[in-house]
């Protein structure tokens, strides 16, 4: 089994509402999924099915080669969105709390605590109330409560929303290296740029539909146009573009450059990069030929938008 | 540990480290001293003297009024009555007591006036009332040539003896002493059930505004939380009616050791044979009135509070929790509290209107087994003797009641702690119970 996580035909309905029409999904093992979909898409419920907060209406889901139970509660972690502490308990306490429902006798949870209050360099807090700590702050703890049981599949709903960059980055290269350490991470977030960085699988879910899966180059391939931004500096600007013109379609674009050059997105469509380079070649200086590769967010909003 | 005895420890020390609670705990029965001191002081207090002018053109009354801490009966009868009218207004006097001169009773009857600005009391004018009647009887028994003395002599004051079938002395004022120690269970029950609730709900309001909840479920169900919470607070709360016991006791055992021993140092030779008469007088109807008590069913009194105390507050608090859970904020609860304050205060009143006078008429036997009311109606039915096949009936209905509760309620539950932002209607609240 190569998979953590499986979802088959996952159905789950609220009264006349439909919140997951269908839905499939499988999980690498060892993978960062991103998981994304706009607001109210189903995100969080499938999020809660995965979790045993709630049961689907039909379908099942697969964890680690086995039917769902209660008996891996204890191999996910999870940081919901909305993040939420006890505000007047002591961190330390709280901590202890949270990881022994989590199913870890208490030793362990103290000693699991340790070592990740010493890695955070937060041992000062252990006496402290959440509601002494600023947000940032108490995103820290709550990470430190997720993963402090060694879950096989972290769940992460918006990681990093709350976090200065300087911590952002701190969590990420703790992701990071439980990844590497084996752990699969699904991953829900709106912000692309981190899905762009660290996924490696993608799902996309829009209004209670599966609308795409798989590796993100994969998914990137198939959304890929053929379109180069190409920078060229040329004496007969006139003459270049009527060649252009008479196999291409272009666009004006612009990008960041030295020079003061003519600035092109051009799309192919059948043709090879090196019909087009033969042209730019013959009557000009090429300073700038890339492929455009559509980004996360472009597929994101041409699926959502085209539904 | 299991799961749930987690969240038990949890839940109880949360309350128990809570400031509030320490505070409450220590605060509220010097309070309590406090405003019954207070509340005494107050009914000592003198009011202000005030002066009564009488006016007795008879002359016949006036000798009859006794001055009193409160009044004080000024005679004047010599002064013209339009003047004293006006000293009234000048408030001079309190009252102006106007007894015309009549030979005729009827005209008594009917002509005497009271006048002042303020209005009197009752009591005074029943007193004042009293006194007239007296002294125009005794009149009208001189007038007829009636033996006053033979009258009195002839006047009878009868005392109903009260017994039981089986031969032993029965007392008055038993069902008065019933229906408190019946109540005082019944009140404990229902203040408990208010006070406890509602710290169940605050504490399910909290974890959803903290947002903790997603978290906790995605480690138990939610079922074991709401159960872990309703029972952790409920043994807070029994540690502080323990405190409070234990503090009661302590301080009624120092206060009675140290006027014990004032009592034996002060009085005298002379008294002491005065206060052994009173203590023996006293003592064979104190005794008797504590041989009852032996007699009332103690162990069925005190089983029976455990059983109701119990089923009575886990049906409720269940109540609490799904309402906690269906709401944002405890001002939004308002709505629903309602209907579940209702029933207990319901089940107060018929305990303290309807058993008094029929323990065991159809009204209270109906409501001490309808499971909303019973644990305080039946608490209350109880000390008058209740057939055991009623109580039985009883706590079967209200166990079957309280699963049912609880199941529905956990249902409930389970949808509002995860649902956000709108007040939920009780239709809506009724649809979740089929998700």
């Amino acid at each position: 089994m190569n998979n953590i996580l499986e979802a088959n035909q996952v159905v789950k309905q609220y009264g006349d509402y439909t919140a997951l029409n269908h839905v499939s999904l499988s999980v690498p093992k060892g993978s960062i999924y991103g998981l994304l979909g706009p607001n109210g898409a189903g995100k969080t419920s499938l999020i809660r099915i995965i979790n045993q907060i709630t049961m689907p209406d039909s379908g099942e889901v697969i964890l680690d080669g086995e039917k769902l139970n209660p008996a891996h509660i204890q191999m996910i972690g999870y940081m919901p969105e909305e993040r939420g502490l006890y505000k007047t308990m002591k961190v330390g306490e709280q901590c202890l709390y949270l990881a022994q429902l989590k199913g870890l006798s208490k030793q362990e949870a103290k000693n699991q605590l340790k070592y990740w209050f010493e890695k955070l360099e937060i041992e000062g807090w252990w006496n402290k109330k959440i509601q002494e700590l600023s947000k940032g702050m108490a995103q820290k703890v709550q990470f430190i409560v997720t993963v402090l049981h060694k879950p096989k599949l972290l769940i992460l709903d918006e990681p990093f929303s709350g976090f200065d960059p300087v911590n952002a980055n701190l969590i990420k290269d703790e992701i990071m290296e439980l990844n590497k350490q084996g752990t699969s991470i699904i991953f829900s977030t709106h912000r692309m740029e981190s899905v762009e960085e660290m996924c490696d699988y993608i799902a996309l879910i829009h209004k209670s539909n599966k609308l795409i899966e798989g590796k993100l180059t994969d998914v990137k391939k198939q959304y890929r146009t053929n379109t180069y931004e190409v920078g060229v500096l040329s004496g007969n600007i006139e003459g270049l573009m009527y060649d252009l013109t008479q196999k291409f379609t272009l666009t004006q674009t612009d990008f960041k450059s030295l020079n003061d050059e003519l600035k092109l997105d051009i799309n192919l469509g059948n043709a090879t990069p090196n019909e087009l380079l033969n042209i730019l070649i013959q009557r000009g200086q090429v300073t700038h030929f890339v492929e455009k590769i559509p980004s996360v967010n472009d597929i994101f909003i041409k699926t959502v938008s085209e539904k | 540990m299991s799961k749930t005895a987690l969240i038990i420890k949890r839940e109880f020390f949360a309350k128990v480290r809570n400031k509030s609670f320490i505070v409450m705990t220590f605060l509220s029965p010097l309070l309590f001293v406090g405003i019954a001191v207070f509340v005494g002081y107050l009914s000592t207090m003198k009011a202000e003297k005030k002066t009564i002018a009488v006016h007795d053109e008879s002359g016949l009354f006036f000798s009859e009024f006794k001055n009193t801490d409160e009044y004080h009966y000024l005679d004047a009868s010599k002064t013209n009555l339009s003047v004293l009218k006006d000293s009234i207004i000048n408030e001079s006097y309190e009252g102006l007591l106007a007894i015309p001169k009549s030979d005729n009773t009827n005209v008594w009857q009917n002509k005497i006036e009271y006048i002042s600005n303020d209005s009197p009391s009752v009591t005074f004018i029943e007193d004042i009332e009293d006194v007239i009647n007296q002294k125009l009887t005794t009149q009208n028994y001189i007038h007829n040539n009636l033996d006053t003395l033979a009258i009195k002599k002839s006047k009878s004051d009868v005392s109903i003896h009260l017994q039981k079938a089986t031969g032993e002395e029965a007392l008055k004022g038993l069902n008065e002493i019933k229906i408190a120690i019946g109540g005082a269970f019944g009140y404990l029950i229902m203040m408990f059930i208010v006070i406890y609730g509602n710290m169940v709900m605050r504490s399910v309001i909290e974890e959803k505004v903290s947002r903790i909840i997603e978290v906790i479920i995605s480690s138990v169900k939610p079922f074991q939380l709401m159960m872990g919470k309703i029972i952790g607070t409920s043994l807070a709360g029994i540690l502080q009616f323990l405190i409070w016991a234990f503090l009661g006791i302590t301080a009624m055992f120092i206060l009675s050791s140290v006027f014990g021993v004032q009592m034996g140092t002060t009085s005298g030779v002379q008294s002491q044979q005065a206060i052994e008469a009173a203590k023996s007088t006293m003592n064979s109807d104190m005794q008797m009135y504590i041989k009852e008590l032996w007699n009332l069913p103690i162990a069925t009194i005190i089983i029976s509070f455990i059983i109701y105390f119990i089923g009575g507050y886990f049906l409720y608090s269940s109540f609490y929790a799904a309402i906690g859970a269906a709401v944002d904020n405890e001002t939004d609860s308002q709505q629903f509290l309602l209907p579940i304050i209702m029933p207990l205060i319901l089940g107060v009143y018929i305990g303290f209107f309807t058993v008094i006078n029929d323990p065991h008429g159809t009204i209270a036997t109906v409501f001490s087994m309808i499971p909303l009311t019973s644990p305080i109606v039946m608490l209350m039915r109880i000390p008058f003797g209740v057939p055991a096949w009623q109580i039985i009936v009883s706590m079967v209905l209200l166990f079957a009641t309280f699963f049912l509760v609880v199941w529905f309620a956990s249902k409930i539950y389970r949808v509002g702690i995860l649902m956000y932002g709108k007040k939920p209607t009780w239709k809506e609240m009724i649809k979740w119970m089929k998700y």
